[in-house]
């Protein structure tokens, strides 16, 4: 089957394979197809995807050499990613939801959320929640799940303020600020 | 229910909002995280523009010398005139004897006028020297002519002192202090001696090459650093770097420089400096323990043989490669943008074959016995003159090359084959840079020196009995880097190097331990109140505009290439063909599919409608749409070989070359990259600048006006 390009599913497949090798070099210091596994989230994402911290560590483990060696091959990197891609996992947040989520933390609806507030919430170790907000589950079975939380390390939240901070206000108004780190997220793949 | 359901349903309804800032905060987490990585993808990727730009640039060195050998191997002149002119391009002007030297760059018959505030030195020089100059470039002043000579005449006697492997010892000062390149920053010198204090009997320095070229001070710097090692003999060393060299110095700045500051003297000046760099010292060794070179080493590096080497033979270490007759078209063709198959660098050529002699002009009829003579001896000039050419060694006090020992040097083994020797230990010192991989093979980017691994770096380690390697030559972006698991150090100390925002500098301390401290550094204020984003985007944006000046300089090649996936003429092609042509044709090794987002701005239906591309690239050029766009395609590609071959024309340094001059090199260059270009072609060049200088052409005015325009924020 063609595609409105003209490029059948193996072009397809080519296209994203030779995308991924690109960005898995630009990680390779040595040119020798590996890359340090630490830098693994960084070309999943730069790749366009947007995974969690749990679910980067399930993909590590994919990748990962049964002997872990602090490296990762391109080998076996390339069809993990490659299917990633295809299946359209970890697929980008739109900037309504990311709004919303802002929205989210800012419990008076100001427009702003303080300094000391976003800290909290960005360093939060994880929360205890119920595990079903069906009224009849909560009431009948009162269960709590604790979800792990991905805490901001202090670096992170450091170099977060410096650009989301309004000095003079001393807090973040998330809508300038979501509208200035909007990155043009064209979608980049093939159809 | 009652109230208990009420409180119940409170307690709910805040837990769901917990669970709900949870979960938002998690989301913008993610987000957030997404939105770094992307920042660093960027950021490496400009580095790899900005590097790989660079080591192409020192492929023009090649491009340059290929120039050189066609005019030699196959141009015949059509006239006496052109023939003058093309030899007046090898003599890069008149070497000196010792005596002539001191007498040519004389100082003491300047008078400094009473008007001058600047600084006064007297010698021998005293710490007050220093800091009074210290403070005076602060100011912005600039050092009498007369005292920069005196400096650089006493700077030499000084050197010729000193051995080819200078030793220090952690004993004496308790730490010794090495930099890497300083590349005319002085804003980077005044942080490292704000940071570190300044040299003194209980501070050592090693100062590691390439103190000039590419910043707007290298004057300046030369004038500190050889200021404090006549203070401080026993406490300053200063190695010779692959900059330290006056052909490297018309390219890369420094020349200009110099003769901007001192429009009178400058001339003196630079022939002064020519002669310091070739006696700067080799090599610095620490404790025995820690080799310290500008480059590298190779796998036949001989440190015996460089302790004995007449290292000022060497003024400069610049070569041209023999090339094989078949490699020639292929050579050709790429200069001219087109895209070849690449010979395998790893086998062909060997560093140790010399370029081919140039062919004797038409000898004149044998009856007019004058004229022969004459011819017989310009020509056996011409040999002679090639053959100094070939190591560009002064005229040496011992040897006189006559007629009789022209037999022996056209054999091209002999005496040339030591000296072959030698200057390949310097250029292997001076141009190497080390690789991941085992072995050792030529540097071909850089177009001397060779990329060593790190067994190489093993054996020269066991062999002389050391714990490892510092040197310079390449900008990391952390001010250093270690490599060859931590036994070769990469010292760099010009912050800022390629943009603002760039990468740091550092320095390295060594103490008795022989554990290396690092102090990193970034000498631009504005670079701290930029926010990551911020910084990123602006050393980016820099770094796009040189791509996008590189690939309109190819428009010609590209368009060619972007055809062979347009069989059908439609005038598009899709983005994955773009990425594979683009490479192809500028060669850079870049992430062109990472790029793309930066290059091309719009698609029709996920294709590139590359006409219009390319378009919008020459938009940036808009004022020079009368010349013909192959032309000024080479004049990009080539903007920095024909500044310096216009330097090379220009002996007196003036900027300026005559309308002649100028007009012979178009014809040259032009029959060199096979283009077609009308006495017409070359009059339209003239117009492009303005001028009116009496017939002469201020060839910087003339380059300048070939640069693309800054894109507006």
């Amino acid at each position: 089957m063609m595609g409105r390009a003209g490029i059948c599913k193996d072009g397809v497949i080519a296209e994203i394979e030779k995308k991924i090798t690109e960005a898995f070099e630009v990680f390779d210091r040595d040119g020798n197809e590996n890359v340090d596994v630490r830098e693994i989230g960084s070309i999943v994402r730069s790749l366009g995807c947007f995974p969690t911290e749990a679910e980067l560590h399930e993909l590590l483990a994919k990748v990962e050499e049964e002997e872990p060696t602090g490296y990762v091959h391109l080998e076996k990197f390339l069809p993990v990613m490659t299917k990633i891609l295809l299946d359209r996992s970890y697929r980008p947040i739109p900037e309504d939801v990311l709004l919303h989520a802002f929205e989210a933390l800012d419990e008076k609806k100001s427009g702003y959320i303080t300094k000391e507030e976003l800290v909290k919430h960005m360093t939060e170790e994880g929360v205890d929640t119920p595990s079903s907000s069906n009224p009849v589950a909560f009431m009948s079975a009162y269960r709590l799940e604790h979800f792990p939380g991905e805490p901001f390390t202090e670096e992170e939240m450091e170099e977060m303020l410096s650009s989301a901070l309004d000095p003079e206000t001393n807090a973040v108004h998330y809508r300038d600020y979501i509208s200035m780190m909007i990155v043009d997220e064209t979608d980049d793949l093939p159809q | 229910m009652g109230s208990g359901s009420s409180v119940n349903a409170n307690y709910k309804y805040s837990l769901q909002k917990s669970e709900n800032a949870f979960k938002a905060a998690v989301l913008i987490q993610r987000w957030y995280r997404r939105y770094v990585a992307r920042l660093e993808m960027r950021r490496r990727c400009t580095w790899r523009i900005f590097q790989s730009i660079e080591y192409a640039c020192e492929q023009d060195q090649i491009k340059l010398h290929n120039f050189f050998s066609y005019l030699m191997d196959n141009f015949t002149p059509s006239s006496s005139k052109e023939r003058d002119f093309i030899s007046r391009m090898f003599i890069s002007g008149e070497s000196f004897k010792e005596a002539e030297l001191e007498k040519y760059c004389d100082y003491e018959s300047l008078e400094v006028p009473d008007s001058y505030t600047g600084p006064r030195l007297s010698f021998p020089l005293l710490p007050d020297h220093a800091t009074a100059l210290l403070e005076a470039f602060k100011q912005k002043q600039q050092l009498h002519a007369r005292y920069v000579l005196n400096l650089l005449h006493e700077t030499r006697k000084h050197l010729k002192q000193l051995p080819n492997i200078s030793h220090v010892s952690t004993c004496y000062s308790e730490e010794v202090t090495v930099c890497g390149d300083l590349h005319g920053q002085l804003d980077d010198l005044f942080l490292i001696f704000y940071k570190n204090g300044l040299p003194s009997p209980s501070k050592s320095y090693v100062f590691n090459g390439d103190f000039v070229d590419r910043g707007k001070q290298s004057l300046e710097i030369l004038i500190i650093l050889f200021t404090f090692l006549l203070i401080y003999p026993k406490e300053v060393h200063l190695n010779r770097g692959n900059h330290e060299d006056h052909m490297v110095n018309l390219r890369y700045g420094f020349t200009k420089e110099v003769m901007q500051k001192y429009k009178l003297h400058g001339k003196k000046i630079l022939k002064m400096i020519q002669n310091v760099f070739c006696w700067l010292p080799l090599a610095t060794m620490i404790d025995q323990k820690v080799l310290v070179i500008h480059g590298g080493v190779s796998d036949t590096t001989d440190l015996d043989m460089l302790e004995k080497i007449q290292r000022n033979k060497f003024i400069s270490v610049l070569r041209g490669k023999k090339r094989k007759e078949s490699n020639r078209n292929v050579e050709v063709k790429e200069i001219n943008g087109e895209s070849q198959a690449e010979p395998d660098s790893a086998g062909n050529e060997t560093m140790s074959s010399l370029p081919s002699q140039p062919r004797p002009a038409q000898a004149p009829s044998m009856t007019n016995r004058v004229e022969f003579s004459r011819w017989v001896r310009q020509t056996v000039q011409e040999q002679i003159e090639w053959c100094r050419k070939l190591v560009d060694i002064s005229d040496s006090e011992e040897e006189e090359l006559t007629c009789s020992s022209l037999v022996s040097l056209t054999d091209l083994d002999g005496p040339c084959w030591t000296r072959q020797e030698e200057w390949k230990q310097i250029l292997d010192i001076l141009w190497s840079d080390p690789m991941p991989q085992e072995g050792c093979r030529e540097n071909t980017v850089r177009g001397g020196g060779c990329y060593f691994g790190p067994d190489v770096t093993g054996n020269i380690l066991e062999k002389y009995n050391l714990q490892f390697l510092i040197r310079s030559h390449e900008c990391k972006q952390e001010g250093y880097e270690f490599c060859h698991n931590r036994k070769v150090l990469t010292i760099f100390s010009a912050s800022n190097y390629y943009e603002i925002g760039s990468n740091r500098g550092a320095y390295v301390k060594l103490g008795p331990d022989l554990v290396p401290h690092f102090v990193q550094y970034q000498a631009n204020k504005t670079a701290h109140t930029l926010t990551m984003t911020q910084r990123i985007s602006r050393v980016e944006e820099s770094a796009f505009r040189a791509l996008r000046e590189k690939l309109f300089a190819h428009t010609s090649a590209l368009i060619s290439a972007f055809k062979l996936y347009d069989k059908d003429n439609t005038g598009k092609i899709t983005l994955s063909n773009w990425a594979t042509a683009v490479e192809s044709v500028l060669r850079l090794g870049l992430p062109w599919r990472m790029l793309r987002p930066q290059l091309v701005r719009s698609t029709a239906d996920g294709m590139l409608e590359y006409k219009s591309w390319l378009d919008d690239l020459a938009m940036e050029q808009r004022s020079q749409e009368h010349i013909q766009s192959s032309l000024l395609e080479v004049i990009y590609r080539n903007r920095s070989n024909l500044e310096t071959i216009f330097r090379i024309i220009d002996r007196d340094h003036s900027g300026l070359i005559s309308f002649e001059e100028f007009h012979q090199t178009w014809k040259l260059f032009s029959s060199h990259m096979n283009i077609e270009l009308t006495d017409d072609g070359i009059n339209d060049l003239v117009r492009s600048i303005d001028f009116n200088k009496d017939g002469n052409i201020d060839f910087n005015e003339f380059l300048e006006a070939f640069r693309l325009v800054k894109q507006s924020q």
